[in-house]
C-alpha cells in the first residue's frame, strides 16, 4: 500500500494518523489498491481529511431538504415504512388474484403486476406459442382479465404498480375497471413501472411494439394524460435496473438513468408541460447489488444530482419536483445457483443497502430466482427479510444512519463525480436518444458486463460457491415452480375467444380506428385513445397491433 | 483448435429480451478466435434454422432467461427436418433441472447454468465443433 493513497504526508497530520499509517504499511505488504464495481479506488481508512463536513449544509442539507442527500422526506421511515412491493405474476388472471390475496395477508403493502412475456411483446395469448403462456407472468389481455386479477382488491386504497411498457394497456385496463366499479381515477395510485422506453431499447428489450421514436411520442402523451386525469398516478418510472442487470456498473446505471430523466423532462418541456406539474410524478427504479457501501453512495449521490438538475437545469420551483423517489429491487444477477440458500444472505445485504440508501419501495428477490420464477416459500422468505430488517434489526430507527461517515460521504462525492462525467458525455452527443441510436450506451454496458465476468473468472472478485468455497451438491433437489397446466391455459384461450365474441365489435373497430388516427400529427393524445379502446373492449394485442402499424415496429438496438 | 475456427450462432428465441448473457458469450467466443454470428433477441425458430444453413454453423448457442427454453425442442425438430442434426446446440441461462433433462433428451448437447466459467464454454464449443465436423464427415 503506497502511503500517498492516504494523502496524509502532504499536510501536517496528527501524530496518531501518522502512527497508524506506519503500522498499516508494515502490516499490509502488498500494494493492493481496491476498486469498487464502479472503478473508484477504495482506501483502507477514511478520516476527516477525506470529508471535513465544511460544506455540510450545501452538500447534504437535512432530510426533506434540498439537495436531499439524506433523504427526500423529513420523516423518512420514522413516518412510514418503505412500501413492500413484491413482483408477482404467473398463470392466468385467477392465479394472480389468489397470489395477490396471499401476499397482502403476509404484509405486502402495495401490489405489482408482472404480465406474461407475450404481453410485454405486444401480443394476445392466441397469437403466440402456447408453451410459453403464463410461465413468466400473468396473461392479461383485456379489461375483463384485469377485473378478475383485481377481484376483491381495493384498488382505490392501495397502490398498484403495473409492469407495463408502452402503450400502457395495463393501466388502461385498470382505469376501465375503476370506472366500472365507480372508483374515481383521482383515487388510483401507483406507477407505470416499465414506461421508460429508453431502458428497454438499450438493455432488456422487453417490448416488441413501437419503434423508438413512436415509443418516445406515446410516453409523453401518457405522462400528459395521467397528469390531467389520473393525478396521483406516477406515469413515468425511469429505470436503471435494466441497465445494471445488463452489466452497467452502479455509477453507469445511475448516470444513464439520470440522463434518461433529463431526456424525458426536456421532451415534456418541449411538449408544453410545466416542470412543476410533471416532475413530482417522475419516479425511478434501481437495481441494488450486494456491493453495500457503493450502493448506498450511489443512491445518495443520485438524489443530490437529480435535485440540482431539477432546480437549476429545468427551473422547477416546487420542492416536490426536486425529490428523487425510487423503488429498488435486489439484484438477481448477484444470486448463484450454487449453494442457493446463500442467496438469502445476499438479498439481505442488498436490501440493507437499499434501505440505508433511502429507498421508497422495495422488492426483495426470492432465493430461488436462478432456478425459476420464485416459489411461494421463497417469496415468503423475501417478504420476511424486509420485516426482519425493519422490526428486528431496527434499520428504520435513524434517518440516513451512515450520513456523516467519512467513508460514505467521500464515496458519495466520488460517485457523484463519476456519474456527472458520464452524464456530460451523453449531453455532449445530444442526449440519451442520440447516445442510444449511436450504440454508445449499449457498448459501455456490454464492456462492463464482460469486464465483471472476467473478474469472476479470474477470481479477483469472489463469488461464494462459484469461484471460492465450492461444495459438491446436487442442484436437482431444489424446488422449482410448476408451469401452468396446459388445460388451464386452454381454458383461458377459450374465455378469450368468448370475450371477443360477446363484445361489441363495432365499438372496438371504431375505437381502434380512432386510436390509429390519433397518431397522425401531434394534436391528439394517443394514450387517451388507448384508454378508450380498452374501455370499448379492445384487447392488448389489438391495441399494440394498431400502434405498431402506425408508429413502426421496434427492433432491439443491440450489438456485440 | 481445428484448422477452420468454429462457427457459432449466438441467439435468443421466444419472447425474452435480456441479452447480457448472449452478448458476453459472443464477445468471449470471438476473443477466443471463433467466428460468431450474433443475433438480437426474439428470433423465430425458422430464422435460426435458415441462418444455421446459410452460415454453415457448427454450434448454435441459445440464451434463455425467461422460460423460452420451453420451445427449444421445437428448434431441435426443425433442425432435424432441415437435415442439420449434426449441428450442436448448447443452451445457457435459467433452466430448471427437470427441464434440462427434457432438453438433453431432445438432443441439446449441453446446458450451462449461471456461474458457468467462460473458459468452460470455450472448451466445450471447441469440442462440440470437432464432434460436428466428424459427424459431417461421416455423412458426407
Amino acid at each position: 500500500m503506497s502511503a500517498d493513497i492516504l494523502n496524509i504526508k502532504q499536510a501536517a497530520a496528527p501524530e496518531g494518523l501518522r502512527k497508524w499509517e506506519r503500522e498499516f504499511t508494515q502490516g499490509v505488504k502488498a500494494d493492493a489498491t481496491t476498486f469498487n464495481r464502479s472503478g473508484i479506488p477504495i482506501k483502507p481508512l477514511y478520516t476527516q481529511r477525506d470529508w471535513t463536513g465544511e460544506r455540510q449544509d450545501e452538500a447534504l442539507g437535512y432530510p426533506g431538504q434540498y439537495p436531499y442527500t439524506r433523504g427526500i422526506y423529513a420523516t423518512m421511515y420514522r413516518g412510514r415504512s418503505w412500501s413492500q412491493r413484491q413482483l408477482i405474476g404467473l398463470g392466468v388472471p385467477e392465479d394472480y388474484n389468489q397470489r395477490v390475496k396471499e401476499i397482502l395477508d403476509l404484509g405486502a403493502s402495495a401490489l405489482s403486476l408482472i404480465p406474461c412475456n407475450s404481453v410485454f411483446r405486444g401480443y394476445d395469448a392466441d397469437e403466440v406459442p402456447h408453451e410459453l403462456l403464463g410461465t413468466c407472468g400473468t396473461v392479461i389481455n383485456h379489461v375483463k382479465d384485469m377485473d378478475t386479477a383485481l377481484d376483491g382488491v381495493p384498488i382505490g386504497d392501495l397502490s398498484t404498480a403495473m409492469n407495463d411498457p408502452s402503450p400502457f394497456t395495463l393501466l388502461a385496463f385498470e382505469l376501465a375497471v375503476a370506472r366500472r366499479r365507480g372508483i374515481p381515477w383521482t383515487r388510483i395510485t401507483g406507477t407505470s413501472n416499465q414506461s421508460d422506453c429508453i431502458s428497454h431499447f438499450v438493455a432488456n428489450h422487453m417490448f416488441f411494439r413501437l419503434a423508438l421514436q413512436g415509443a418516445r411520442r406515446v410516453v409523453i402523451d401518457h405522462i400528459k394524460f395521467c397528469n390531467a386525469y389520473v393525478p396521483n398516478w406516477n406515469p413515468l418510472s425511469i429505470v436503471g435496473q435494466h441497465m445494471q442487470q445488463a452489466g452497467a456498473t452502479p455509477a453507469e446505471a445511475m448516470a444513464f438513468t439520470l440522463a434518461s430523466g433529463i431526456q424525458y423532462a426536456e421532451d415534456c418541456i418541449a411538449a408544453g408541460m410545466d416542470p412543476d406539474q410533471f416532475l413530482p410524478r417522475f419516479t425511478f427504479f434501481f437495481d441494488i447489488s450486494v456491493s453495500l457501501f457503493e450502493e448506498v453512495a450511489k443512491f445518495r449521490a443520485g438524489r443530490r444530482i437529480w435535485a440540482r438538475l431539477c432546480r437549476e437545469r429545468f427551473g422547477a420551483k416546487d420542492p416536490r419536483s426536486w425529490r428523487f423517489k425510487f423503488h429498488g429491487q435486489t439484484s438477481g444477477v448477484d444470486l448463484t445457483r450454487q449453494q442457493p440458500l446463500n442467496n438469502i444472505a445476499r438479498v439481505t445485504t442488498q436490501a440493507m443497502a437499499g434501505i440505508l440508501g433511502g429507498l421508497q419501495s422495495l422488492h426483495t428477490d426470492g432465493y430461488d430466482e436462478v432456478f425459476s420464477t420464485p416459489t411461494a416459500e421463497a417469496a415468503r422468505i423475501a417478504v420476511a427479510t424486509q420485516n426482519i430488517l425493519r422490526e428486528e434489526a431496527h434499520l428504520t430507527d435513524v434517518i440516513d444512519p451512515l450520513g456523516g461517515s467519512y467513508y460514505i460521504e467521500s464515496l458519495t462525492d466520488d460517485m457523484e463525480a463519476k456519474i456527472n462525467k458520464i452524464i456530460a458525455m451523453i449531453d455532449e452527443v445530444g442526449g440519451m436518444y442520440n447516445a442510444v441510436e449511436k450504440g454508445m450506451v449499449q457498448q459501455m454496458i456490454g464492456d462492463s458486463a464482460l469486464a465483471f465476468q472476467k473478474q469472476v473468472d479470474s477470481g479477483s472478485q469472489t463469488v461464494v460457491g462459484v469461484n471460492a468455497y465450492q461444495t459438491e451438491e446436487d442442484p436437482g433437489t431444489y424446488p422449482s415452480l410448476e408451469y401452468p397446466e396446459p388445460a388451464r391455459m386452454q381454458g383461458y384461450l377459450q374465455r378469450l375467444a368468448q370475450f371477443k365474441r360477446e363484445r361489441s365489435n363495432a365499438d372496438v373497430d371504431a375505437a381502434l380506428t380512432a386510436l390509429a388516427r390519433s397518431t397522425e400529427g401531434r394534436n391528439a393524445n394517443v394514450f387517451e385513445h388507448v384508454v378508450k379502446a380498452a374501455e370499448a373492449g379492445a384487447t392488448h394485442g389489438e391495441i399494440c397491433g394498431t400502434l405498431r402499424k402506425e408508429l413502426g415496429f421496434g427492433h432491439p438496438l443491440t450489438m456485440v | 483448435m481445428a484448422a477452420r475456427p468454429p462457427r457459432v450462432i449466438v441467439t435468443k428465441i421466444g419472447f425474452d429480451g435480456h441479452d447480457r448473457g448472449s452478448r458476453v458469450i459472443s464477445a468471449t467466443l470471438r476473443d477466443a478466435g471463433m467466428e460468431v454470428i450474433y443475433t438480437p433477441p426474439w428470433q423465430e425458430i425458422a430464422t435460426v434454422v435458415k441462418l444455421a444453413t446459410e452460415e454453415d454453423a457448427d454450434v448454435i448457442g441459445i440464451s434463455s432467461l425467461a422460460t423460452d427454453h420451453l420451445i427449444i425442442p421445437q428448434l431441435m425438430d426443425a433442425l432435424r427436418n432441415a437435415g442439420l442434426s449434426d449441428v450442436q446446440v448448447i443452451v445457457g441461462g435459467i433452466v430448471p433441472a427437470k427441464d434440462e433433462a427434457r432438453l438433453l433428451e431432445a438432443g441439446v448437447a449441453r446446458v450451462f447454468h449461471p456461474g458457468a466459467a467462460l473458459d468452460d464454454v470455450v472448451t466445450d464449443v471447441i469440442a462440440l465443433t470437432a464432434k460436428r465436423r466428424q459427424l459431417q464427415g461421416e455423412s458426407a
